[in-house]
């Protein structure tokens, strides 16, 4: 159910759109069928495109001889390195325009002496036929040296190990310190260990990747694909020698996202194909290829060595984060940061230290997924605040309660917090909405529940001067128009905005039309990633139609014979807001406006906050524009016999600043719920010496519909988020504290605890036998 | 293989297929018929995305070959709403917001037509059970589970109302 909250509603003006749970303009569409995904286009004349993958996770390549594949009738193209104008793409920020890139950051579009992992990519094969392109790959013969290779960060680390990056595998490292926490830690009562470890897991979008290319009667290289990231044309053009203006990426809805549509996909692929065939090529993953070919969420381990007084007070946090890169660097650097400055949670803590290393491994490359390194921060800062809870014989969410930061404290990179911190709150609901506690159905199941809180940034890294743009304009008749290049990708993106200029300029919802996602056609408006198109686009929709408002306003004041700021704009009506009978049509006012050259559009550029880099010793210095505060509560229970762990009662209870659609916004959590219980409980990417032993949904288990129990949502509203009408983001920040709230519930409910996710039965069990022995 | 000619009733209409006997029938229908609102997911029946009817029943037409269907009905999200008026079905999923990316919304309202065809007032549970073979990643089942609870109320309100 959804409950709604509303605490400071009475300081803000009456809102006759936001907030509503308004039927999405992408509805009807996706009701009936009719909605395209990238996979759904086909062009005359187009052919299909397959990879070829690499058999072995380290290995030279000694030849490709793709002679009988292109002797097979209907295989019209087979590429090999050889055939690359440019062999490397940049994998390094997506989507970010004007900042460097860093050295060591490409990857081969297509191997050529080398392979680092199993399912790199070496040929590709254009055919008329999705089958005969099939066939083709295992007519092309690779002759392979398997080289010596490592699998864990530990072993990459070691001197003398097999390097996959140069120089030292080691991809990244970041540093935080605050105060002293070596010095502090010797004042403390109790000192508590631990360490925890979190798994490789798949974005599982129900869409794998696709796309479909080809070069235009202008000679510009076209891509409709699946991305959350059309400013990859840029990147594009780089790699295949052409110039930016002539890459021109396509959106469709995008069936799935949750950042492993961040990096590049098949556009590469596809692309190439189509310049050396002149023909459109097609390309859709299997969900195998999908699983062994797109980046992977980071397994991470990571050590707390926490000191606290004996009533409760956390003096000093040690923290070493371990992230396994895989064999590429892709996004790792960032991932790892934002593992670092989350490390010790939404707590007060005035000595700290971390230090974190992300490390190449002969893994499938690890990048983006909901969470982004934060979410592995919370599976171990919210499991070692009940560890720490249980040395002292505290309550642990008194424990949470005595060291929540608030208002005005700073993070330990030095970061001041804004806005409302309403952790306590949030904390309160979601344990009390639990309720009452369930029984036992029989006497070998035990019940337990937890609790987890997080702070969590949306917007991106304030160094990356990150900008967005919307380009909003009113038609003769009085229907609104956006254009923006923001990818939907199953969130409401284009809906928000559509939301937003209702508010704004009183135009209904069915009388908007949204075009987005089109490198050449749309603003750029930056990446759908890192909780930002809310804040970001939301904000320049605003901004724009804002600007159309005031225009509009100014002329309808002067009509109406009224103060600018008296006039108000609702159902297609602009009137004195005091006496409404004072009125002027909008589309009269628009013919108006028209007639005497005003104009009825704006493009506008949002900024958020532009700072310097962190200092490279301490990790000290601005990172993010603000955050999200929240916390989720669960009810489980644990069979003592067989280690099952089902979850029987969720709670999400999170400030997002604003709802602007209250349905979307409970979809999201209640999503965020779905994965995090498939994170704690059932989904692994088993790698074993390299290779993918999961690559199906036999193997790799997601949550059904009859996993999941009932999730409530409780959205609070403090109106301090930086977003549009005071809204936060919410798409990442509420799937983070699902698995620790859940691995907290398990350890309460059998009195020991896994210090490694997925919970799995065994682990249970282990864990289990190992707490009556003790 | 030597290509053969079927007649099958797609969404209500009779149509000629010529199809091979290892033509599977999601391809056809997203190929030969350009019905796109049936999807790829998985491809060997582990994820739903494909779900069609055929005489009513819910099938992964990833693992049907077209060959199979030959006089028989078949129902894709297309051919659910009839003269212009969406299915019971299709109101509640637009009135509950049950989705999100939309990319499994096809299979999960045939999915729940098919279930309250066979138990047309089912219990939450068993909507849960029903569903089970589909995947869906972005919604947690929730807002589905509750259109489909509520298609069902829906529904047995309009039989209740013509009986009156």
């Amino acid at each position: 159910m959804i409950h709604l909250d509303q605490p400071n509603i009475a300081d803000l003006p009456a809102l006759r759109h936001i907030g509503k749970p308004l039927p999405r303009i992408d509805a009807m569409g996706k009701v009936t069928g009719a909605t395209k995904y990238a996979g759904d286009y086909t062009m005359p004349n187009m052919l299909h495109a397959r990879v070829l993958r690499s058999k072995y996770p380290s290995a030279k390549i000694q030849s490709v001889n793709a002679a009988r594949a292109r002797a097979l009738p209907g295989v019209v193209a087979v590429l090999t390195a050889d055939d690359l104008p440019g062999s490397q793409v940049a994998t390094d920020i997506p989507g970010v325009t004007g900042t460097a890139k860093r050295a060591g950051t490409d990857a081969p579009v297509l191997a050529s002496d080398r392979v680092r992992f199993m399912g790199e990519a070496i040929a590709i094969v254009a055919a008329e036929t999705p089958e005969i392109a099939q066939q083709a790959l295992d007519l092309i013969e690779v002759e392979y040296e398997p080289l010596p290779a490592v699998y864990t960060p530990e072993e990459a680390m070691q001197p003398g190990a097999p390097i996959v990056t140069e120089p030292d595998n080691i991809v990244a490292r970041w540093r935080i310190v605050k105060g002293d926490a070596e010095s502090a830690m010797k004042s403390a009562d109790v000192i508590v260990e631990r360490t925890y470890r979190t798994q490789f897991i798949d974005h599982a979008y129900l869409e794998p990747e696709a796309g479909i290319a080809w070069v235009d009667e202008n000679g510009v290289l076209t891509i409709r694909v699946s991305t959350q990231v059309v400013e990859h044309f840029r990147s594009i053009a780089a790699a295949l020698q052409l110039p930016q203006n002539k890459v021109h990426i396509m959106g469709a809805m995008v069936g799935g996202g949750f950042g492993g549509k961040e990096d590049i996909t098949v556009e590469l692929f596809i692309g190439l194909a189509a310049l050396k065939t002149h023909r459109p090529v097609k390309m859709v993953y299997s969900r195998e290829e999908s699983i062994l070919a797109h980046c992977k969420r980071h397994p991470f381990t990571i050590t707390h060595k926490t000191g606290v007084t004996r009533n409760g007070r956390l003096l000093a946090s040690q923290v070493s984060v371990m992230a396994d890169s895989g064999a590429y660097v892709y996004l790792s650097p960032y991932v790892l940061l934002y593992a670092s400055a989350a490390a010790v949670g939404p707590y007060k803590v005035n000595h700290v230290s971390v230090d974190a290393f992300a490390v190449a491994t002969n893994n499938t490359f690890t990048s983006a997924f909901r969470g982004f390194g934060a979410a592995q921060a919370c599976v171990a800062y919210e499991q070692h605040m009940d560890e720490i809870a249980r040395a002292l014989d505290m309550d642990p969410r008194e424990l949470r309660r005595l060291n929540y930061v608030q208002a005005g404290d700073t993070t330990p990179n030095g970061q001041a917090i804004r806005g409302a911190v309403w952790l306590d709150e949030c904390a309160k609901r979601a344990w009390d909405a639990l309720g009452e506690m369930s029984e036992p159905s029989s006497p070998h199941i035990r019940i337990g529940r937890g609790l987890a809180s997080y702070m969590q940034s949306y917007g991106r890294i304030t160094w990356f001067h990150d900008t967005s743009q919307a380009w909003v304009g009113l038609e003769m008749d009085g229907s609104a128009v956006i254009r923006c290049g923001v990818p939907d990708i199953g969130g409401g993106q284009m809906n928000t905005l559509a939301q937003i200029t209702a508010e704004v300029l009183g135009v209904p919802m069915d009388r908007i039309t949204v075009y987005s996602t089109d490198s050449a056609l749309t603003p750029l408006a930056g990446t759908t990633t890192a909780t930002r198109q809310m804040y970001m686009s939301g904000n320049a929709t605003y901004q724009a139609a804002m600007a159309v408002r005031k225009t509009l306003g100014d002329r309808a004041s002067q009509h109406l014979e009224c103060e600018p700021d008296e006039v108000d704009f609702a159902d297609s009506t602009v009137f004195v807001k005091n006496d409404p009978s004072q009125n002027i049509s909008l589309t009269a006012l628009i013919a108006m406006c028209a007639a005497e050259g005003l104009p009825r559009a704006n493009l506008s550029l949002f900024k958020a906050p532009f700072t310097d880099k962190l200092d490279p010793e301490t990790g000290q210095g601005d990172l993010f524009p603000d955050y999200t505060f929240g916390a989720h509560a669960v009810e489980v229970s644990v069979d003592m016999e067989t280690g099952e762990v089902r979850v029987l009662k969720s709670v999400g209870c999170h400030d997002i600043g604003r709802a602007i659609n209250s349905a979307a916004a409970a979809g999201q959590i209640e999503g965020g719920a779905a994965m995090g219980l498939g994170y704690a409980l059932t989904e692994d990417v088993q790698i074993v010496n390299g290779v993918t032993i999961t690559p199906s949904f036999a193997e790799y288990l997601l949550p059904t519909a009859s996993d999941i129990p009932e999730t409530r949502t409780i959205i609070l509203e403090s109106g301090t988020g930086l977003g549009p009408f005071g809204a936060k983001g919410i798409g990442e920040p509420c799937f983070t504290p699902v698995a620790p709230a859940i691995a907290n519930a398990v350890a309460k409910a059998i009195g020991s605890r896994v210090h490694q996710l997925p919970l799995t039965p065994e682990r249970v069990l282990e864990a289990i036998d190992q707490s009556t022995h003790v | 293989m030597q290509p053969k000619s079927i007649t099958v009733y797609l969404n209500h209409e009779p149509r000629e297929w010529r199809v091979h006997p290892n033509d599977l029938l999601l391809n056809v229908l997203r190929e030969h018929e350009a019905l796109t609102g049936t999807k790829y997911g998985c491809g060997i029946g582990e994820c739903g995305a494909c779900t069609v009817h055929i005489d009513g029943e819910p099938v992964l037409s990833c693992l049907t070959l077209a060959i199979a269907c030959e006089d028989k009905s078949i129902l894709t999200i297309e051919g659910l709403a009839r003269d212009g008026k969406l299915d019971a079905v299709q109101t509640a999923f637009l009135d509950h917001s049950a989705f999100q990316c939309g990319f499994c919304t096809s299979d999960m309202i045939l999915m729940t037509r098919a279930l309250l065809n066979e138990i047309p007032n089912p219990t939450e549970e068993q909507v849960r059970d029903y569903l089970r073979g589909n995947l869906c990643r972005c919604t947690g089942y929730a807002s589905i589970v509750r259109a489909a609870l509520g298609a069902a109320t829906q529904e047995a309100n309009a039989i209740g109302a013509a009986d009156a």
